[in-house]
C-alpha cells in the first residue's frame, strides 16, 4: 500500500497508452492522450506528499508548518490549463482530417497511416 | 498494420511496459515519506522573502516566472493553432454555400433555464474574479480563476441560447483580450529590467503578509495570466460553436 499513487500513476499511463496505440476513433486516441497526460499529475502530486502535512498555503497556518512539496502542484496546476488547450487544438485537428478524408479512423486518414 | 495484430503487439509492450514501471515504482521511497529539500526550502521562503501566503503562486509568477511564461505561450499557440484551424474550415465552408453564421437558432430556450443561467453565470463570474485576485493569500490565481471565469460562458451556452452568446460576446475583444494577457506577461518582465533587474525579477514593493496585494510583481503577472486563459478557453468555444452551427447547417 505504501506506493499505491505510484501504481496508480503508471496504471493509468499504460492504459491510455494501450488506447492511443489501438484506438479506432481519433476522439477517443485524444482522450486516452489526456489519461497518460493525468497520468504525470498522479505521480507529480505523489511525490511531493508529505504523510499529516497541510497544504502550501500559509493562510490558515502560520508559516513554518509542515506542509508538501509545492513545485509539483505548481507543475500540475499549469500543465492542467495548458494541456485543456493542446486538447482543443487536438480535437481541431480531428475535425480538419474528418474534413479532409471523411472519416474519424486514424487507419482511414491518409497521413496517419502507419 | 491489421488492427488484430496491433492490439497484440500493444499488449505485449504495454505488459512489459507495466513491468518496467511497477518494478521502478516499488522502487521509489513510500508515499506520504517526502524527503526533498526544495520543497522545504520554497516554504520557508516565500512567506518570509515575498509576503505570500500562496506558495504555488510565489513559485509560478516568481521564482520560476520564466518557466511559467512558456507554459503561457504553449496556451496562447495552442489556442491561436486552434482558431485558425478551425477558422479555415469555415471559409472553406462559406466558399461552398455561402450560408449565414449560425445566426438561425431555432429553439427558444425556456425561461426557467435562462433564470438558472442568470444566477449561474453571476455567481460563476463572482467566484471567478474572487479566485483571480486572490491569488496570493489563497488557493487561487489566474489560471484556476481564468478557467471559472471562462465557464460563465460555457454556462450561457449550456442554457441553449447561442445567440446570447454571440451578443454579449464580441470576438474582436476576446483576441485582443488574450493577445493583451499574454504580452502583459512579457512586458512585465521587460519592465524589470527597465527597473534595473533581470528578466522577470520581483522589483515592486511586497506589501505585507496576508494583504491580497503582497506580492509585487506577481499581482500584474497573475492578472495577464487570467486575462489570457480566460479569453483563450472562450475563444476555443466561440470557434467550435462557429464549427457546429456550420457543420448542422451544411447537412
Amino acid at each position: 500500500m505504501d506506493h499505491l499513487p505510484y501504481l496508480v500513476a503508471a496504471w493509468l499511463f499504460v492504459i491510455g497508452w494501450y488506447g492511443i496505440i489501438t484506438s479506432r476513433n481519433l476522439i477517443h486516441l485524444i482522450l486516452c492522450l489526456s489519461v497518460v497526460q493525468s497520468s504525470t499529475y498522479v505521480f507529480l502530486l505523489a511525490i511531493g506528499y508529505r504523510t499529516g502535512a497541510t497544504a502550501p498555503v500559509f493562510n490558515d497556518v502560520p508559516p513554518g508548518t509542515p506542509a508538501v512539496d509545492p513545485l509539483v502542484q505548481a507543475l500540475a496546476l499549469t500543465d492542467v490549463v495548458v494541456g485543456a488547450t493542446v486538447t482543443a487544438l487536438l480535437l481541431a485537428l480531428a475535425v480538419q482530417a474528418h474534413k479532409q478524408s471523411g472519416t474519424l479512423d486514424p487507419g482511414g486518414v491518409e497521413t496517419m497511416r502507419g | 498494420m491489421r488492427p488484430r495484430q496491433r492490439a497484440i503487439v500493444a499488449l505485449l509492450g504495454g505488459a512489459l511496459l507495466a513491468g518496467f514501471l511497477w518494478w521502478g515504482a516499488l522502487g521509489l521511497p513510500s508515499f506520504g515519506a517526502y524527503a526533498g529539500p526544495y520543497g522545504d526550502v520554497v516554504n520557508a521562503a516565500a512567506p518570509a522573502d515575498r509576503q505570500v501566503q500562496n506558495v504555488v503562486t510565489a513559485i509560478n509568477f516568481d521564482y520560476r516566472a520564466l518557466d511559467t511564461l512558456g507554459e503561457e505561450y504553449i496556451l496562447f499557440a495552442a489556442v491561436a493553432a486552434a482558431a485558425l484551424l478551425l477558422r479555415r474550415v469555415r471559409t472553406e465552408r462559406q466558399e461552398s454555400d455561402a450560408a449565414s453564421v449560425s445566426e438561425s437558432e431555432p429553439n427558444q430556450p425556456s425561461e426557467a433555464l435562462h433564470a438558472w443561467g442568470l444566477a449561474m453565470v453571476a455567481c460563476t463570474l463572482l467566484f471567478g474574479v474572487y479566485m483571480v485576485v486572490h491569488a496570493v493569500t489563497s488557493p487561487g490565481g489566474g489560471f484556476q480563476g481564468g478557467c471559472v471565469l471562462a465557464s460563465a460562458w460555457v454556462v450561457v451556452f449550456l442554457t441553449g441560447d447561442t445567440r446570447l452568446l454571440h451578443r454579449v460576446t464580441n470576438q474582436n475583444l476576446v483576441q485582443l483580450a488574450e493577445a493583451v494577457g499574454a504580452g502583459a506577461y512579457a512586458a512585465t518582465g521587460l519592465a524589470m529590467v527597465a527597473l534595473g533587474g533581470v528578466f522577470l525579477q520581483d522589483l515592486l514593493p511586497n506589501g505585507s503578509l496576508g494583504s491580497p496585494l503582497a506580492g509585487g510583481m506577481m499581482l500584474v503577472i497573475n492578472a495577464g495570466v487570467g486575462l489570457e486563459v480566460t479569453a483563450g478557453f472562450v475563444l476555443i468555444l466561440l470557434e467550435f460553436l462557429h464549427q457546429t452551427s456550420e457543420t448542422l447547417e451544411g447537412r
